[in-house]
């Protein structure tokens, strides 16, 4: 009964998974583009820095390293400052 | 404790500014123009005689109980309805004035039955209070003649005679006891504003009727109680008050309802419950009620609540019942092992926004201080998360910025995703109280909510948007605002970041912002948009009230910055009657959310990696914190499906139900190793437990809410808790033994820990709250009796900041196989999951979810009204019953997520707000089609409840 209820969820849905993190990272990129290329990439990382738990941090830095695919430019420039700023 | 009585001055406050002085029975009196000589003489001490009359509605003139005597006037004029003039002489008593009334009580009681010893208003009854003042002694005409009393006359059935009507749950009308006084009728038209008696036939045969003489269940009636308040006599009267008897004391306390926070006085004999009647001093409720507060309140002492700790090693075990004790130990031993096992940030809490401020900043210290992590977070991620990061973002403070008042001076009132009457109804009918008084309304909202057209109010405009849309249509708005020149730019030059401003303006100019080029996403016809914008900047003091229709969607915080973006350039921020108001959802989200209930913030909205905050919250607790953001809810499925949050504490929320994609719930939960539910049921989140700890009601507790107005109004403890301890002692105890010292003797004293952190409260304590009744924070020295309307001269931020809102749409999409939307939303009898309406007899209204859909949509699917169907989205499936509606536009579809049977949640998915992860409940790609009853998942679903609900029975050791 227990599996049959979750099965399909657990398909599928790696949930921590980079996909989702790519997602979420991409779709604050998104609400940014407007502002230009100079405040969107300090206001992206501003806004993971403040809200997202550090294994969401370490997940999206690690997908960086692995060739970031998926990352938007803006996305993908203010993730490699907040690993900078991090590794500082 | 005696039972608090409330003075009736027979006729409303007038608000008049300028006043009179008059001489009534030979004292001074000195009160507002316009006041009546009935109140003005009751202001002075003296009570004149009324039946017709009573302050929550106008004067009506139709008793002649209240006349008095006025030097230098003919008659003897009905005082009610003759305003106070300086000068004037008045006489309330006289012989001619006590003939008078002596024979207008002598005809009312020859027609009213003379029971009054077994009579459920004995003890409180204006009509017997009345015969008493006036001195009769007895009834000439006799009680033969024609009347309303008697089944049969003579023998004979009685024509004028009319059964009881118990069709209400409630509350009983009974004719035979009526005196047409109209206070029940007027109540109704005036206070709730829902029209839903009348007075049929004239003279004798006049009666109190619901509807077209139909059953009170059966008219439009809403029952919020207005009718049975307002009732002189025996006629309207509660049931409880039927069976148990009159109350003999009486305690202030707050509704644990909605996010609009009534003042009620518990009306009690001993522990039990009597009734529960508005009070008229509670400053969010005015003396008004909805059926929810006023009648369902019976599921605190309901047989399914669970009143002993349980516990189990996996959750297809049966519980088994412990002390304690027993339960505590258990629980910490869990939480430590996964936390030895996984790592300290491994296991979390959810606050409750159901709780008291007491008990969420208790859940809120025990995670930060005891578990050593920051992964706390409360239901307003799923409900108005974006309201706290747009408001902040625009204004600098995380909250509405008015008071419920201030929609008295209202001129415009645009309400955008809520549904007030539904969903606030008390707020609902004095926003419906101002619309009859002639403001206007704009309404922005896929579905024709019943505010949009209901008796003598008319929304001038309704934009019925596509759902996901609102970015479009309120930057459309402003698009209309900035290019027709009708932003107000003294107020922006003086008041707001000008250089944002015109980066905004520039921006929302563009023509593919215009109504015309956003019509095609949106579905708005332009003109009627142009319309709206125009009535909001140029009709006189606009107000914005928004609901969960606009933040619970991929674009939520980017729509309450456009909100906020179009108060201020029209210069509707910072005195009453304008502002941008969230009509928030729980009784106490905006109380969670001030105490910290945030995994990024303490309480007061500071971030928690602020050292000088955060060093302030460590001496006071005397223990070091984690300076990262933790896990907010949707976050901690993910890590737990991830496997690296393995234990979670919710107090008072049911997780299961209420949040998107219950499969991803589902598997998120069981993935966890320890489930403490702390709950007054075994609710849907229970299934995946693994300890549960009985909740108390807030009837059984000391504290305090914050109501969506952030008026901190005190909850009073009127019985012992049920379950032995009240919430805040539970959190105590179980932080106990996972090691974690917390010292409180009584609740005031978490306030006054609350009130040393945090800058806003400092000026809350409870002797505070005792002598003002509530306060809106911020409280403070520069605030000491509070704040009702917030940025009076200036943001709280400095300059208030415009932020350009590009909309972007969901990602949700329809498409050949999901070619519908659903929206999702709520219904008045019922309350969120439901757990506590569904165990009243509030299910007489709402006894299942059902789906609302358009004759054209269900035609093309051969669905019937009544049919049962099967939702389908790219998430999951379930079955509910089909209502066809043109509430509806083509191409959506609605439900209510009341009912656990029905799992409206299966359907919702993933997608959330950018900024705050806030669920997307509210745009769902979906398909329907004819179905023969609950699908295979429901089935399975039902199945696994019904099995992880078995609690083990007692064995009792051998002798």
């Amino acid at each position: 009964m227990q599996n049959e209820l979750r099965q399909d969820t657990a398909a599928g849905r790696s949930s921590m998974s980079p996909d989702r993190l790519i997602y979420m990272a991409n779709q604050i990129g998104k609400f940014f583009q407007s502002q230009g290329h100079d405040k969107a990439v300090p206001g992206i990382a501003e806004h993971i820095h403040k809200f997202w738990d550090p294994r969401m941090r370490s997940a999206i830095f690690a997908h960086l390293d692995a060739g970031g695919a998926g990352l938007e430019p803006d996305v993908r420039d203010a993730i490699a400052s907040l690993k900078k700023a991090a590794n500082a | 404790m005696s039972l608090i009585q409330e003075i009736d001055f027979g006729t409303p406050r007038s608000k008049s500014e300028n006043f009179v002085t008059l001489t009534i029975d030979g004292q001074s009196v000195t009160v507002p123009e316009g006041t009546s000589i009935m109140r003005a003489a009751m202001e002075a001490g003296t009570q004149i005689p009324k039946l017709c009359a009573t302050d929550m509605v106008d004067a009506y003139g139709s008793c002649r109980l209240c006349l008095v005597e006025i030097e230098g006037r003919a008659g003897t004029p009905a005082s009610c309805t003759t305003p106070v003039m300086s000068g004037l002489v008045v006489h309330t008593q006289s012989d001619r004035l006590k003939r008078l009334r002596k024979g207008v009580m002598e005809l009312y009681i020859s027609d009213h039955p003379l029971d009054c010893l077994t009579c459920a208003a004995n003890g409180d009854c204006e009509l017997q209070d009345m015969a008493g003042a006036v001195g009769l002694r007895d009834v000439r005409y006799g009680y033969a003649g024609e009347n309303h009393v008697f089944a049969k006359s003579n023998g004979a059935a009685n024509a004028a005679w009319m059964p009881k009507d118990e069709s209400n749950p409630y509350f009983t009308y009974d004719p035979s006891k009526c005196i047409v006084c109209s206070r029940c009728v007027r109540a109704c038209e005036e206070v709730q504003g829902t029209f839903a008696l009348t007075i049929s036939g004239r003279g004798f045969d006049s009666r109190v009727s619901p509807g077209m003489s139909e059953s009170f269940l059966g008219s439009e009636c809403v029952s919020c109680g207005a009718c049975v308040q307002a009732c002189p006599t025996a006629t309207l009267t509660e049931k409880s008050v039927i069976e148990i008897g009159q109350p003999e004391h009486s305690v202030v306390t707050t509704c644990a309802y909605c996010g609009v926070g009534c003042t009620f006085k518990a009306e009690m004999r001993g522990e039990e419950v009597v009734r529960m009647v508005p009070y008229k001093d509670g400053k969010a409720n005015r003396g008004h009620s909805c059926v929810k507060g006023r009648f369902a309140w019976g599921y605190t002492t309901h047989k399914e609540r669970i009143l002993n700790p349980m516990i189990r090693e996996r959750i297809a075990d049966p519980w088994r019942e412990v002390s304690w004790d027993e339960a505590f130990a258990f629980a910490a031993a869990k939480f430590k092992a996964i936390q030895a096992k996984y790592g300290r940030d491994a296991v979390g809490g959810i606050t409750s926004s159901r709780c008291t401020n007491e008990e969420t900043y208790l859940v809120q210290k025990l995670i930060r201080a005891g578990f050593g992590n920051n992964n706390v977070d409360t239901c307003a991620r799923v409900c108005h998360s974006p309201t706290g990061y747009g408001l902040s973002t625009a204004f600098g403070t995380s909250a509405g910025t008015q008071d419920f008042d201030s929609v008295e001076q209202s001129d415009v009132i645009m309400i955008i995703g809520a549904n007030p009457t539904d969903a606030h109804p008390v707020f609902g009918s004095r926003m419906k109280k101002r619309l009859r008084a002639g403001a206007r309304l704009i309404v922005i909202d896929p579905r024709r909510t019943d505010i949009v057209r209901s008796a003598h109010v008319e929304a001038q405009h309704h934009l019925p948007l596509l759902p996901g849309t609102n970015v479009a249509v309120l930057t459309a708005l402003a698009h209309v605002i900035v290019t027709e020149g009708l932003v107000n730019e003294a107020f922006v030059r003086e008041r707001c970041d000008w250089s944002e401003f015109e980066d905004w303006a520039a921006f929302v100019a563009l023509p593919k912002n215009s109504p015309e080029a956003t019509a095609i996403a949106t579905g708005v016809d332009p003109r009627e948009l142009r319309e709206a914008a125009r009535l909001f900047a140029t009709g006189g003091n606009g107000a914005i009230y928004y609901g969960l229709g606009v933040t619970e969607h991929s674009q939520g915080s980017t729509t309450v910055m456009a909100i906020a973006n179009l108060a201020m350039a029209t210069g509707n921020i910072g005195r009453p009657g304008v502002g941008v108001n969230p009509l928030r959802g729980q009784n106490n989200v905006q109380g969670s959310c001030d105490m910290g209930s945030f995994p990024h913030e303490l309480p007061g909205y500071r971030h928690i990696s602020g050292d000088a905050v955060r060093e302030q919250f460590e001496s006071m607790w005397n223990v070091k914190l984690n300076k990262e953001p933790g896990l907010r809810i949707p976050n901690m499925f993910d890590a737990a499906i991830e496997g690296t949050f393995m234990g979670l504490y919710v107090q008072g929320e049911d997780i299961l139900q209420s949040d998107p994609n219950t499969k991803h719930v589902v598997a998120a939960l069981s993935a966890m190793e320890c489930v403490i539910v702390h709950d007054l049921f075994l609710n849907e989140t229970a299934n995946y437990a693994h300890v549960f700890l009985p909740g108390s009601s807030f009837l059984e507790k000391d504290g305090t809410f914050t109501n969506a107005e952030r008026r901190i109004q005190r909850v009073r403890k009127v019985m012992s808790p049920r379950n032995g301890l009240a919430d805040w002692e539970v959190t105590i105890r179980l932080a106990k033994a996972m090691g974690f010292e917390m010292h409180y003797d009584h609740p005031s004293q978490i306030m006054d820990e609350i009130a040393a952190l945090t800058p806003t409260f400092t000026g809350v304590s409870y002797a505070r709250l005792d002598e003002l009744g509530s306060v809106q924070w911020p409280c403070n020295e520069k605030a000491p009796e509070g704040t009702p309307v917030m940025h009076i001269g200036g943001f709280v931020r400095g300059k208030g900041k415009f932020v350009i809102t590009e909309y972007i749409p969901t990602d949700e999409r329809t498409g050949p196989r999901y070619p519908l939307l659903l929206t999702t939303g709520r219904i008045l009898s019922q309350y969120n999951v439901g757990a506590q309406t569904r165990r009243t007899d509030n299910v007489v209204w709402h006894e299942e979810d059902r789906l609302e859909i358009h004759p054209h949509d269900a035609e093309q699917r051969g669905v019937r009204d009544g049919d049962w169907v099967r939702l389908a989205s790219r998430a999951g499936e379930t079955t509910l019953r089909a209502l066809i509606s043109e509430r509806v536009a083509p191409g959506v579809v609605y439900t209510t997520f009341h009912h656990p049977d029905t799992q409206a949640n299966v359907i919702t998915t993933d997608f959330s707000d950018w900024a705050t992860n806030c669920p997307e409940y509210k745009v769902t790609a979906v398909q329907i089609s004819p179905s023969n009853g609950p699908s295979e998942w429901q089935k399975a679903y039902e199945e696994q409840a019904r099995l992880s609900r078995r609690i083990a029975p007692v064995v009792e050791a051998a002798e």
